[in-house]
């Protein structure tokens, strides 16, 4: 088997809890964003990253990126030990790995036109000639599906689709092997979000691109992942493959998420297990396994609520941190 | 037949844009009823004019820029809401027909307890004493499901989570026992184990009190699990209009059959998906003829000049706005 070319072990990102008022008081305790996550991507491959809102989802996308400083763990790229670079070597890595962000709408500068947005990567990393620009923006902009005339417009002038293409063409601009897609599609209408999955499928293809798609929808990535992991408060409670996941979940986090899809069915069977309660605080994690709160699994025990769960095997490639993961649901 | 409850005509609400660059036709000749009990979805993507409906309803348009056009009409049993002097829009607004925002952050004030909040509606149309109106703010909160109420009801929004909040907002919108509940993507801004949680409180809530639900999302899947009809608008006009299970067995138009296409699912097996090509237009531009047919694959000549009206399929209930209902054979893609 090849060496993956994303390869994240036990990532941990605390955000360190802060005093009150004036700096008195006791400090808060800190906020475990991200508490141990380790998955790899092999090259061409797209990893789904799930989870709701505090879940840690898009702070690890982060943390890989150096986008944030980690607070333990290792990344390797390509063998490459992302955190212990320096800052040339850093620059170098950072043309290879890039990332879209979900919201078109703050992520580019609405006082730079489409073509003084693309061009800033390209002159930074002096990948085009000055006589080869025009040539390379045009190319770039027609490789996302935009008229070369939008090169002279604005944000402002553009729709949301039109922007994430932007944000797509602006990541893709450096020739990037791996690319974060933070929540890329959410922000955007039904049937503008098809045309930009499509679009990444697409470019994936013709670029043998690696993803990590960060997403909270579950459909949305069932559309584009070959393996899925789900997060919840921090961790990864499930990983598998995407047919596994989808078809036999195995932690029963995952198996309520997806019940609680609703489908554009009215015949479906409404069979949606409704958890109760809301997400805990990731400041104030609860003991034994973090979903214990709110589980719905029969055979919940005081084990569940004293001792955390290990990720584990329990089918070929399939990993799930549930006591109850071997027995079928 | 029963009647209906909320009878709505040809409504045109159209905002003057600013730097004079036209006018903004946001609703363009809107007509549906909403009967007792029952839920009805209204469907679209953002700029459909979905939204400026179920404000214009209850009157709550912004003038200037926007206004209302005359021959709007918007009955609640049997008086137009648009013609009501102020004062007795007030009798009506929050105490007969309520509504619920999307965003329960912004929607709740953040000075007042919640319990000031739920009741003020109840002290305001039915001059409940502070005593009685803390009782019933105390009462909608555990209707609504929120444990601990007796404490709950001093507190103020920012201590609550996303989900508590819009159980509020639906506390407060209950507080009088409304006939019509309109809810404007009540679950978009929520995670989805608490849309689900949010939801099941609709439907529960909704059997015990016997209102009738306008349900505004842009989710069909949530359209398909909570509504018994559906409009789907586009370009500020209804295109097609529907019982829930017919518009989901057999879309008329192509813009509903093209959305349906597009939403990725976890039921099926993985494909490509199928978008529709470019964006809704703007609003103050609303192309010729049928406002769909620059992304309709469907689409010849006529629909580029003459405007479809809402043409019925013969089935009850179930119209679209589209020439292929004319001519079916046309149904096949160039």
């Amino acid at each position: 088997m090849t060496a993956p070319l994303v390869d994240v072990r036990d990532l941990v990102k605390h955000y360190p809890g802060e005093r009150g008022l004036l700096g008195l008081g006791r400090p808060r305790p800190a906020v475990r964003a991200v508490d141990g996550v380790s998955f790899a991507i092999a090259a061409g491959k797209t990893l789904g990253l799930v989870g709701e809102s505090g879940s840690g989802k898009s702070t690890v996308g982060r943390t890989i990126l150096r986008l944030q400083q980690a607070t333990a763990g290792r990344v390797l790229f390509d063998g490459a030990d992302v955190f212990a670079l320096g800052a040339t070597p850093l620059r170098a890595l950072r043309r290879r790995m890039q990332i879209v962000f979900q919201d078109p709408y703050s992520s580019l500068n609405p006082r730079m036109t489409v073509a003084q947005t693309l061009r800033e990567p390209l002159e930074i990393h002096s990948l085009a000639a000055p006589g080869e620009m025009d040539a390379r923006l045009r190319a770039l902009l027609n490789e996302v599906g935009l008229d070369p005339a939008f090169a002279d417009r604005y944000p402002h002038a553009l729709s949301g689709g039109q922007r994430q293409r932007v944000g797509i063409a602006r990541a893709l601009s450096v020739e990037p092997q791996f690319v974060v897609c933070d929540e890329p599609v959410s922000a955007l209408d039904v049937s503008v979000q098809a045309q930009v999955l499509n679009l990444l499928a697409d470019l994936q293809q013709k670029r043998r691109l690696t993803y990590l798609f960060i997403a909270h929808d579950l459909a949305v990535v069932r559309h584009i992942a070959d393996d899925v992991a789900v997060m919840y408060l921090g961790r990864i409670v499930e990983r598998a493959p995407a047919a596994a996941i989808y078809s036999a979940p195995r932690h029963p986090y995952t198996h309520a998420l997806l019940s609680a899809v609703p489908q554009p069915d009215p015949k479906a069977a409404k069979a949606r297990i409704v958890l109760a309660g809301d997400v805990p605080s990731p400041a104030h994690p609860p003991p034994g396994c973090p979903f214990h709160p709110r589980c719905p699994h029969p055979k919940k025990n005081e084990r569940c609520r004293t001792e955390v769960p290990a990720l584990r095997p329990v089918a070929t490639g399939h990993f799930a941190a549930c006591h109850f993961a071997e027995e079928p649901m | 037949m029963t009647e209906p409850l909320l009878r709505v005509r040809d409504l045109k609400t159209y905002f003057v844009t600013e730097r004079g660059s036209g006018t903004a036709r946001a609703v363009d000749g809107v007509s549906f009823d909403l009967y007792p009990g029952e839920t009805l979805g209204l469907v679209g993507e953002s700029g459909c004019g979905k939204t400026v409906t179920s404000l214009s309803i209850l009157r709550l348009i912004p003038e200037p820029p926007g206004h209302i056009r005359a021959g709007s009409v918007i009955e609640f049993d049997g008086r137009n809401l648009l013609a009501l002097a102020a004062p007795d829009l007030r009798a009506i607004r929050g105490n007969q027909i309520a509504m619920i925002f999307q965003e329960p952050m912004t929607s709740l004030n953040p000075v007042f307890t919640v319990g000031d909040q739920i009741a003020e509606a109840a002290v305001i149309h039915q001059r409940l004493a502070r005593k009685a109106a803390r009782a019933r703010a105390i009462e909608m909160l555990t209707l609504v499901g929120i444990p601990d109420p007796e404490e709950r009801v001093d507190h103020y929004p920012h201590q609550l989570s996303g989900g508590m909040r819009q159980r509020v907002m639906i506390a407060m919108a209950l507080v009088c026992g409304p006939k019509v509940l309109i809810a404007d993507e009540p679950t978009t801004a929520l995670d989805v184990t608490i849309q689900a949680q949010i939801l099941e409180l609709l439907d529960r809530l909704q059997q015990e009190l016997g209102m009738a639900v306008l349900l505004i999302t842009h989710d069909l899947g949530v359209v398909a699990g909570q509504a018994d009809r559906v409009v789907v608008m586009y370009a500020g006009q209804v295109v097609e209009t529907a019982p829930t299970a017919a518009l989901f067995d057999r879309p008329l138009h192509p813009y509903t059959e093209g959305l349906m296409a597009a939403v990725p699912r976890i039921d099926a097996p993985r494909s490509r998906l199928v978008a529709i090509p470019g964006q809704v237009p703007a609003a103050t531009a609303w192309p010729s003829g049928c406002r769909f047919h620059p992304r309709c694959p469907y689409a010849w000549a006529k629909c580029t000049l003459e405007e479809p009206p809402l043409l019925d399929d013969g089935s009850t209930g179930h119209a679209a706005r589209c020439w292929l209902l004319q001519e079916p054979a046309r149904r096949t893609r160039a």
